[in-house]
């Protein structure tokens, strides 16, 4: 590496000239070479940084910083206290999601893509699985109380995630105690999910077709509960966040993008409408029924990361009129679609080691019909297939728009799926966001974005 | 299950009639993309069922013929002859021929696809998005998809353009060969397709001219191919990453 000369003087301010930038070299171990992890352009940038006699400065946040949402990279050029140029690095938390359920059965799926953006799992299952039952031609066969239940868990969803982007960004601003209320609240809805699915992410619930299983004994019960705290509980964000000055002043006017920056960079959810657009595919493009239910689209005029948080708030508030119209709605009835050449795996109910088939099932294709083993068999392994042909399905996650690809070429494994994460598409205006405000704003910004690193990077 | 002529379930029945047992077969003009031998994917001999000389031409559904129809289904003049009239009328007005731009309109599960060709999209997309009848304002991205079977038409790239305005969604599709995996960038038009652009050329190696920065994305930047083509393994690649090399899954050193 090329490092500039050191003809600074002792006097006058220390730069960066006066710090030793040599990265180490590479040496030999007993278990091998070892590398370090400086190096590459960075030096020659930071030689060019050397050179220039400004306080221009290019800094790397993240993708290890506590206040970057996870492994978001952020590269900051920084001239003072002022971001003259931001970017984005992403893909630290690539896994391969799209390309691994190329080589497992649609019913499978469900398992990688809740897994996706793990704060919204029932938005990621929903949304596939309406591209599924789409390309199967069965969107009009999904039994209602299927539809009711997934509107519920994706109501208590949207709620949960928004109570992370509130808290998290709360607490990047110091605000720890509304960081203790939001955690305090999401534990609440993560019991209900504990409950209804058996675990508290990763649920694989919702399936082609309809659900893996119905509601557990108790869970209306355990629903009813949390809305009557939940709407006694959200007054508290209110009262603590929504007139304090401290948190006005850092949130009022950051983040600013107006509603031709929101159409150009494809940003939607609380973004586009807290620049004072109603659009929520909710309403535009009903889906499970969404149609059927009475709730508002909260806008905001001012473009700024305090519109999006009282956007979330107001959300939350609508997410439980609708948790509550969904629990008047259920109606007794079958979860899964009748066609038993889709409805997999056949018979599911919680045995003793948690979720799996029910031991009369067991017994009736074990013991006295060859051909529902068979059957079972060959639904479990090999799959159904899927005519072949493409579709889009989108769901408003709390995010924006989650749309999902798929291509079928009529086999029993996804030919292709295609997530468009709505933090992926979001991200990107995170540049117009912050460049020329300050450093302490870009927290803030990115924050209002709530971006989740499992969905940019899936 | 296997058996099944006719594994499209509730909606495709009436055509069992078909001479041929195809999977969901709608037309015989739909595009080819691939053959499936046999029953299970096994192609090395592993399939006693009886079924391994099955031979059945994959096909995605074909050319759709006016009228179009709507996005609910609609039989006759729809919202979607709306969409492709003034979509031609605009292609005239610049001087551009409908006939050349598309390719082919498919109508398929009440969805709307233009294929492209290629050199034409940047003026379709920019019509799409300024044209007051059609105002495609929001474009979701793009997805890759790569059909190894399509002869001169192996990779494909796929828009989906929302209009705020009329509440419509439509899909672009665009072909192009593995030889030659060049498209033109959308990035002009649409900013948002930036990243959407630059993760499709990590994936599957499309190159977008005119991209501003066309870099991998998700992948380190030195990375060797394009991980989604139906040719590159699941696994089982060494990764490299500044130098250090850390072997696949299956062949690190075990520690029992």
């Amino acid at each position: 590496m090329t490092t500039a000369p050191h003809s600074h003087s002792s006097d006058g301010p220390r730069t960066a000239s006066d710090f030793d930038t040599e990265p180490s070299p590479a040496r030999e171990t007993t278990e091998g070479t070892v590398y370090n992890v400086s190096g590459g352009d960075w030096d020659e940038i930071a030689a060019a940084a050397v050179k220039s006699d400004d306080e221009r400065i290019i800094v790397n946040m993240g993708p290890q910083h506590p206040s970057t949402h996870g492994v978001l990279r952020l590269i900051l050029e920084i001239d003072g206290e002022t971001v003259t140029e931001a970017r984005c690095g992403i893909g630290y938390l690539h896994t391969g999601i799209e390309k691994n359920l190329e080589f497992r059965t649609w019913t499978q799926g469900t398992t990688f893509v809740t897994r996706m953006d793990y704060l919204t799992p029932f938005f990621n299952e929903t949304a596939y699985c309406l591209a599924v039952e789409k390309l199967l031609g069965i969107t009009a066969d999904i039994p209602d109380r299927a539809s009711v239940i997934r509107v519920m868990l994706m109501e208590l969803n949207r709620m949960s995630s928004h109570l992370v982007a509130i808290a998290t960004g709360g607490m990047e601003l110091g605000a720890t105690t509304i960081m203790i209320y939001g955690f305090r609240d999401r534990e609440l809805i993560l019991d209900i999910y504990e409950l209804i699915t058996g675990l508290r992410m990763n649920h694989a619930y919702i399936r082609p077709g309809g659900l893996a299983q119905d509601l557990p004994p108790g869970a209306v019960d355990q629903v009813r509960e949390f809305v009557k705290k939940m709407r006694k509980n959200i007054g508290e964000y209110d009262k603590l966040a929504t007139g304090n000055p401290v948190f006005k002043g850092r949130m009022e006017g950051i983040g600013y993008l107006d509603l031709a920056g929101c159409m150009a960079t494809g940003a939607t959810g609380p973004i586009v409408r807290s620049a004072g657009l109603p659009h929520d595919l909710r309403k535009t493009q009903p889906y499970c029924g969404y149609e059927d239910y009475d709730f508002e689209v909260p806008t905001a005029d001012t473009c700024d990361s305090y519109g999006r948080f009282l956007i979330r708030l107001e959300e939350m508030r609508q997410s439980l009129r609708i948790v509550e119209q969904c629990l008047d709605r259920l109606a007794p009835g079958p979860v899964m679609v009748a066609d038993k050449k889709i409805a997999w795996p056949a018979q599911l109910a919680l045995g003793p080691d948690g979720l799996g088939n029910s031991l009369d099932h067991i017994k009736k294709i074990m013991g006295t019909s060859m051909e529902a083993l068979i059957h079972h068999f060959k639904l479990v392994t090999e799959g159904f297939r899927v005519p072949p042909g493409q579709t889009y399905a989108a769901v408003e996650s709390p995010k924006g728009e989650l749309g999902v690809h798929a291509v079928s070429d009529g086999g029993t494994r996804p030919y292709r799926v295609h997530f468009r994460d709505p933090s992926f598409t979001n991200l990107q205006a995170m540049a117009a966001m912050c460049e020329g405000g300050q450093v302490a704003d870009v927290i803030v910004a990115v924050a209002s974005i709530d971006p989740v690193m499992g969905g940019v990077d899936r | 299950m296997s058996e099944q002529k006719n594994p499209g379930g509730s909606g495709e029945n009436g055509r069992d009639g078909q001479e041929e047992a195809v999977p969901a077969q709608r037309e015989d003009t739909g595009e080819v993309i691939g053959t499936r031998r046999g029953m299970f994917g096994a192609d090395n001999g592993g399939d006693t069922s009886g079924y391994g000389g099955l031979v059945r031409t994959v096909r995605l559904p074909g050319e759709s013929s006016r009228p179009y129809g709507g996005p609910a289904g609609t039989e006759g003049h729809g919202e979607f002859d709306e969409i492709a009239d003034e979509l031609e009328g605009a292609l005239d007005e610049q001087g551009l021929v409908p006939g050349n731009v598309i390719e082919k309109t498919v109508v398929d599960r009440a969805e709307l696809t233009f294929h492209i060709e290629r050199g034409a999209l940047p003026a379709v997309a920019r019509i799409l998005r300024d044209d007051p009848a059609l105002r495609f304002e929001l474009c979701t991205g793009v997805s890759g998809v790569h059909f190894p079977g399509d002869k001169g038409r192996e990779l494909h790239a796929v828009y989906h353009l929302r209009s705020i305005t009329h509440n419509r969604l439509i899909r672009l599709e665009v072909g192009v060969p593995d030889a030659d995996p060049h498209v033109p960038s959308l990035v002009d038009v649409y900013p948002t397709n930036d990243w959407h652009e630059r993760e499709t050329y990590d994936f599957f190696g499309i190159v977008f001219d005119g991209h501003p920065a066309l870099t991998r994305i998700m992948m380190p930047d030195d990375w060797q191919g394009f991980p989604q083509r139906k040719d590159y393994p699941l696994g089982g690649i060494p990764v490299e990453y500044k130098g250090a090399r850390i072997p696949a899954p299956d062949q690190r050193r075990s520690y029992s």
